[in-house]
């Protein structure tokens, strides 16, 4: 099960080590990062194995809002089925 | 494989256009709940629901938190009381209370159902049921009620546009301390459909499952989103992108809905296409046809540009759903859209040019407030020229007008939430009563003849 893990915001130092320290220790693998500067906006994709999570997929996404406020970001972590159903024929 | 730019386009659209899962309604089938008496029949029905529906709010929300969408409202939707309550129909009432008791206990915002079909005629337990609605709708709060008046196949029954004309009237007096709020829960419909997961008029009728999940998508400000970006394309391109775009969306409510449905231990019934608005500032249907190129809502070209608007996203919106149902058209209610309160409240927008746009799009003359005044058999003819139009074009029309008691042109009426906020606007004041005594119906048009 994978799960994508979206985060943007102004860029500053450290972005990546706080999100994927803070995932892997929620049990999230992930398996593909890339990232985008947009003028001084950045914006980080993250493609995560979800199968070993600690928690419940929904509680997750709302933890990583809260982390997500806590650094200045937003973030989000959501199924990649809506994307799969959204963006395919 | 999504790319990068698909994951961002997703994202803003909830955050910024408002995307999001209307409602998921779960249909229950209440015969098996029929007993001796009214009062049994209440307990069963208040039990059934409570278990068949118990984790309707927490799954909405554990699928919400998954896919990163807004499941705005759970809801309910029952097998029209009427026909539960046939051998008792004086204390239909009690079963209705259950009903709002179970929604209270789930959590649910609506629970749809209050309902009686008397699109050919009226059963004698019919009218003594259709008498009872405005006390009931009166004395619950999530409780909502529809009637079926007419159809395409057998025309109009004239009769019940009559009582639902004094239902209408009733309802909004008895509930004149909250402007006339029963009846915006009430709705007369020609047409009706079985799978409608929209309030007010949702039920679940006889032709479906047990326990079936409806999901109805919305996001309105998705597609002024899109149109933004096309300024100056021509009218074909314009069709174009709200067809692609209404793929999107309705993806999105296919997923979510099957998956409701596996998780809710019910069947999948349809995606509802509907473009649902909100009171809330860019999530305007409204503000779609402005987009268009109409200064404001309610001038000439608006009916075309709905026209456009609403075939465009049943054209996306079918391609991207195996099961597709219910009302599936733009919605236009006056009162939950901020772009048709503002028409309204400079005049732009009157109820001919409503009533018109109804001919094109789902669903009729909805959320609209009236002088308090309008007698019961004007509001009767306006009925009747809505299941008119539902008749003749093979397609659901419905009436939802608070004649807002003590209230006149000028005057505001309030709801709050979804219901919103509408400007009393002006009806005909010519005499439309002879019309409505003579009774009788209307009969189906010679091209219903079809076998």
């Amino acid at each position: 099960m994978k799960a994508v893990v979206t985060v943007t915001g102004k860029d500053r130092k450290g972005i990546i080590a706080k999100v994927s320290a803070f995932l892997a220790e929620r049990g999230a693998n992930i398996e593909d990062i890339s990232q985008t500067i947009m003028g001084e906006y950045f914006a980080m994709i993250m493609i995560a194995d979800i199968t070993d999570i600690k928690q419940e997929l929904s509680a997750l996404a709302s933890d990583c809002a809260e982390l997500g406020k806590q650094i200045g970001m937003a973030i989000y972590i959501q199924h990649e089925d809506i994307f799969n159903a959204m963006h395919n024929v | 494989m999504f790319t990068n730019k698909d994951v961002l386009e997703t994202i803003a659209m909830v955050q910024e256009e408002h995307l999001d899962i209307r409602t998921i309604t779960m249909g229950i089938s209440l015969l098996s709940c029929i007993r001796d008496s009214a009062e049994e029949t209440a307990q069963k029905v208040y039990d059934l629901v409570c278990k068949k529906a118990e984790n309707i709010v927490k799954t909405a929300q554990n699928l919400s938190g998954e896919y990163g969408i807004p499941i705005v409202n759970k809801r309910v939707s029952v097998t029209p009381v009427s026909l539960i309550t046939a051998a008792f129909p004086e204390k239909a009432p009690l079963v209705g209370k259950a009903l709002d008791n179970a929604a209270k206990t789930l959590g649910i915002d609506f629970l749809g159902g209050y309902s009686a079909l008397v699109h050919k005629m009226t059963a004698d337990y019919e009218r003594k049921f259709i008498q009872t609605i405005p006390e009931v709708l009166a004395q619950t709060d999530r409780l909502c009620s529809s009637v079926n008046v007419g159809s395409s196949k057998t025309g109009i029954n004239m009769e019940a546009v009559k009582m639902l004309g004094e239902t209408f009237k009733q309802a909004a007096f008895l509930t004149k301390d909250k402007d006339g709020i029963g009846a915006a829960k009430l709705v007369a419909f020609c047409n009706a459909v079985e799978d409608n997961p929209f309030m007010a008029g949702a039920f679940h009728g006889v032709g479906e499952a047990d326990t079936v999940v409806n999901v109805g998508v919305s996001g309105p400000g998705v597609v002024k989103h899109a149109l933004e970006q096309i300024p100056n394309a021509d009218l074909t391109e314009v069709a174009e992108t709200i067809k692609r775009t209404a793929f999107k969306i309705t993806r999105a409510g296919q997923l979510v809905a099957k998956e409701a449905a596996k998780r809710l231990n019910a069947q999948f019934g349809i995606v509802d296409l509907s473009l649902a608005p909100t009171p809330a500032m860019g999530d305007s249907v409204a503000q779609i046809l402005e987009e268009m190129g109409i200064e404001t809502v309610g001038g000439h070209g608006t009916t075309a540009a709905l026209a456009l608007l609403n075939d465009a996203v049943k054209k996306g919106g079918v391609m991207a759903s195996s099961r597709v149902g219910g009302l599936s058209g733009a919605f236009i209610p006056v009162s939950e859209d901020i772009g048709m309160i503002k028409a309204a409240e400079k005049g732009a927008i009157t109820l001919d040019k409503l009533e018109a746009m109804t001919c094109v799009c789902s669903v009729g003359l909805d959320m609209i407030a009236i002088p308090g005044d309008t007698p019961a058999t004007t509001i009767a003819a306006m009925i009747a020229d809505e299941a008119a139009i539902g008749m003749i074009n093979n397609k659901t029309t419905a009436v939802r007008i608070i004649p807002a008691p003590g209230k006149t042109v000028g005057d505001e009426v309030s709801f709050g939430g979804l219901l919103g906020r509408a400007p009393v606007m002006p009806v005909h004041t010519c005499d439309s009563s002879k019309l409505i005594m003579r009774g009788g119906n209307i009969p189906a048009p010679i091209h219903s003849f079809k076998n």
